[in-house]
């Protein structure tokens, strides 16, 4: 049989009588045109023959279009809902991922040997839902409003979009540092050092301190500063050259310190200030007042009573 | 093909009725009598009351939860979005409707963190080996929400009176006793199709997604 490119991308080899037909006659690899004209040739003037000859053309139409449709459909399926491709990066273990959440908090020295980096996804990505629910937590508690969205969406954003976006620019960073590292890696990096990030909003919420914020500040040194600690130890003992090494390390410390602050400040009310400010009574009575805007205009209120 | 005879006259005696069978759809388990009662000429009523009784039996192993297919064999969607939608409207009245609160972020937002929870969860629970289809796994996490649906009601019921500190403590137990109900009549259905040993990282999400549910329970003041 010759090849015939039209017909086999489609995928139509099993389907109709025309190509049965093509077949039979020549594999000369012509078109549908071809086969049309065969047809008109070859069939016979007699009403008989053109009925039963439009009859089965009008079946192996209908059945051409349904397997089509049925072959179009799978394969946006097996494009767009196969989720097969991700199933190494879940195989793993409870105990496994217990001693990767603790060791994401104890760094090593880097020495000329890299450092391992698993290639998972699991506890990373629970990792960012859990800090997804962590900062719902912390902004109901802070009666936080969005003007434009919902809280739910603002916390999606902020999470997913800090670890897949700061993991493209650490790519591309690694890229520039000539740091021996794949986007896996650090996709799974970045996500077991936000572990170190849930404990601190997570402390920083259930722990109500007045007035100031050295606990927050504390936690942020000690526990932001270890997860962050591993996270370029790793790095520096996959680059080499000092100046690439402090680029890299600097930039991604940076990053990810500033980024718990972010978090703690954006989306936590300074709720004893306020009181304080507007002598209310304990933390709980504050829970029935209007939900009230973002930092900025809460420290604006703030500002204007002082002036007053 | 000499040998291959073809048998027109038994072709032309074959019946072309039926039910049209999709499989993996609802009532097609394999233990069914294939030759159903065509449900096209039954009153809607009738109907309505069957399903309305699948939905009803559904929410019956959801509170007295334990290791059965009822849930999984003849799955469907009417009793999660029912749930859905009482948690959302339930959780979106507010004293002040202007700009900033008009109560329409937060029926959303139950609506998002509904359904993408359970999406999430499902995914999660095949990824990590589970055997269990697709929209079985949705069924069952929408069906077990019940539970905190009807606590919703009761801390409704609760804020009528006066807020005080014991009925925020009240309001906080009948939440918790819920959240653990939810979660493990879930899991009493979902790890059955899960690995031995990975059981506890199916749960955990489970867990994330019962407690979000629960935490804009007891934290909504209306």
């Amino acid at each position: 049989m010759a090849a015939r490119p039209g017909w086999q991308q489609s995928g139509q080899m099993d389907s109709s009588a025309v190509i049965d037909m093509d077949y039979l006659d020549s594999g000369d690899g012509s078109g549908h045109d071809t086969n049309e004209s065969d047809i008109e040739h070859d069939s016979p003037d007699s009403k008989d023959g053109k009925s039963g000859l439009y009859t089965s053309m009008q079946k192996n139409v209908a059945s051409f279009m349904f397997e089509r449709g049925r072959e179009q459909a799978k394969r946006a399926y097996s494009l767009y809902a196969n989720i097969d491709f991700l199933r190494p990066y879940f195989d793993v273990e409870p105990h496994i991922v217990r001693s990767r959440l603790l060791n994401s908090m104890l760094p090593r020295k880097p020495t000329d040997e890299r450092q391992s980096v698993p290639r998972e996804l699991y506890g990373p990505t629970m990792l960012v839902f859990t800090m997804i629910a962590l900062l719902l937590f912390q902004m109901k508690t802070a009666n936080h409003a969005v003007e434009e969205g919902t809280l739910m969406g603002t916390a999606f954003g902020v999470c997913f979009g800090y670890w897949l976006g700061v993991s493209s620019f650490i790519m591309v960073l690694s890229y520039m540092c000539n740091t021996r590292i794949v986007m896996m890696q650090i996709l799974s990096l970045l996500g077991y050092s936000l572990f170190g990030h849930c404990l601190v909003l997570f402390l920083g919420t259930v722990i109500h301190t007045s007035h100031d914020h050295m606990l927050f500040y504390l936690l942020w040194g000690t526990l932001g500063g270890l997860s962050t600690l591993k996270m370029i130890a790793v790095l520096a003992s996959r680059t080499r050259g000092s100046s690439q090494k402090m680029v890299m390390c600097g930039i991604v410390a940076a990053i990810h310190m500033l980024f718990l602050i972010y978090l703690h400040f954006a989306y936590h009310q300074m709720v004893e200030e306020i009181s304080f400010l507007e002598g209310v009574g304990p933390h709980h009575d504050f829970l029935k007042k209007e939900p009230i805007h973002i930092i900025s205009s809460t420290v604006k209120q703030a500002a204007e009573m002082k002036g007053h | 093909m000499a040998d291959v005879e073809f048998q027109q006259t038994h072709l032309n005696d074959v019946s072309l009725e039926g039910d049209i069978t999709v499989p993996g759809a609802p009532g097609q388990g394999e233990d069914e009598d294939e030759e159903q009662p065509s449900t096209l000429d039954e009153p809607v009523r009738e109907t309505v009351m069957r399903d309305l009784k699948a939905v009803g039996n559904k929410f019956f192993h959801v509170l007295y939860p334990k290791q059965s297919r009822a849930l999984l064999q003849e799955w469907d969607l009417w009793g999660p979005l029912i749930l859905c939608v009482i948690l959302a409207m339930l959780l979106q009245s507010s004293d002040t409707v202007d700009k900033v609160n008009d109560g329409g972020p937060e029926f959303a937002e139950v609506f998002v963190i509904y359904w993408v929870g359970a999406v999430v969860v499902t995914l999660n629970t095949k990824l990590l080996g589970g055997s269990i289809s697709f929209f079985q796994s949705i069924c069952v996490l929408g069906y077990c929400a019940l539970p905190l649906t009807l606590a919703l009601i009761v801390c409704k019921l609760i804020l009528l009176g006066p807020h005080t500190t014991a009925m925020f403590t009240v309001r906080c137990v009948t939440v918790l006793v819920a959240f653990l109900w939810s979660t493990f009549a879930s899991t009493a259905f979902l790890t059955e199709y899960q690995l031995p040993n990975r059981k506890a990282l199916a749960i955990y999400p489970i867990f994330l997604f019962y407690f979000v549910l629960s935490w804009l329970v007891v934290s909504h003041q209306s």
